[in-house]
């Protein structure tokens, strides 16, 4: 069996099985009709999530862009302290930063694309459920029993396809944003634990605080050497 | 005939290309069996590509039946395997 009958039969299994736990099939065009909204509701809380899981990278991202514009600065003010070391050292951070960056570039395209997934599929499953909304009301004050039957399956089939269409498509934008938000809790982790500290955080850091010292030494020997001028003149 | 592709809804396609279909859904399983994981995205963004190209996106308010369901486009080896092993990787309707 291929892939493709496989998929068709594991979902009508599903669908037929759905179908016959119901006695009376226009008891299954509210249930089903229920579980509709609900999913659409699900749906949109997922978008939600997505949306959130995505702002949150993008702001580990601006902050490692300033952080690489900040190593920049910190390994030419190194230099022209003549302190190639340091400069090295801010060098190579910015290049860790840089690697950083375009991991954190791709995850957000592939959060937009299932944002943009998650949408496309809100958007077929309210026009479905607003079909299925009018088709119900009609089978039922229209139909016999006997007619009613079979157009209820036809319709609760069908519908039925895109809620399994969409919950797929649902869990699989989960199980990105789970692993999209490990992902940022990983970074922040590394801030915490200080891998990356003097890099993401906005204070001082190593670099910073070693060219202050430099700088405050500078002072102290120039005051030393004007106060010495002083004394003995 | 009608076809699904998960995610990206419902396709109107000529029944000419049937054997087509046929065609990459055979080689599919082939990659799948040599856990070829590269040669099997290739071959499903073939065959999704036919879809879109050659079909037409039915109305989203039409309810109806598909002939077809393709898995998602995006789907791994892996997952693929687990539609050959059983039905996990979809939703239980409650």
């Amino acid at each position: 069996m291929g892939l493709l009958s496989r998929t068709s039969t594991i979902i009508k299994a599903k669908i037929s099985r759905f179908l016959d736990r119901f006695e009376d099939p226009r008891e299954t065009l509210d249930y089903s009709y229920n579980k509709q909204v609900e999913l659409l509701n699900k749906v949109r809380r997922n978008i939600a999530s997505v949306v959130t899981a995505k702002k949150r990278l993008e702001m580990q991202l601006e902050k490692l862009r300033g952080n690489v514009e900040r190593l920049d600065e910190q390994a030419r003010e190194a230099v022209k302290l003549g302190r190639e070391d340091l400069a090295k050292i801010a060098l190579q951070r910015k290049y860790r930063t840089l690697s950083e960056i375009s991991l954190l570039e791709k995850q957000i395209d592939s959060l937009a694309r299932e944002q943009g997934r998650l949408e496309a599929a809100e958007k077929r499953l309210a026009a479905k459920i607003e079909s299925f909304r009018a088709y119900k009301e009609v089978i039922k004050a229209q139909y016999t029993a006997a007619e009613a039957q079979v157009k209820i399956t036809e319709a609760v089939t069908g519908i039925s396809e895109e809620m399994e269409d969409v919950g797929m498509t649902i869990r699989r934008a989960e199980d990105k944003t789970e692993e999209m938000k490990a992902r940022a809790l990983a970074l922040e982790e590394l801030v915490e634990k200080g891998t990356l500290t003097d890099v993401l955080t906005a204070g001082k850091d190593e670099i910073t605080r070693e060219l202050e010292k430099i700088t405050e030494e500078a002072k102290v020997e120039e005051e030393l050497e004007a106060i010495k001028r002083e004394v003995s003149g | 005939m009608i076809v699904r592709i998960i995610g990206e809804g419902q396709f109107e396609l000529e029944s000419r290309y049937y054997d087509e279909l046929n065609a990459i859904d055979n080689r599919l399983v082939e990659f799948v069996a040599k856990e070829d994981e590269e040669a099997f995205k290739e071959e499903l963004k073939k065959l999704v590509d036919l879809i879109m190209e050659k079909g037409h996106p039915i109305d989203p308010s039409r309810i109806v039946e598909s002939d077809i369901i393709i898995p998602p486009p995006d789907i791994t080896l892996d997952e693929a395997k687990e539609i050959f092993r059983g039905e996990g990787l979809f939703p239980d309707l409650e």
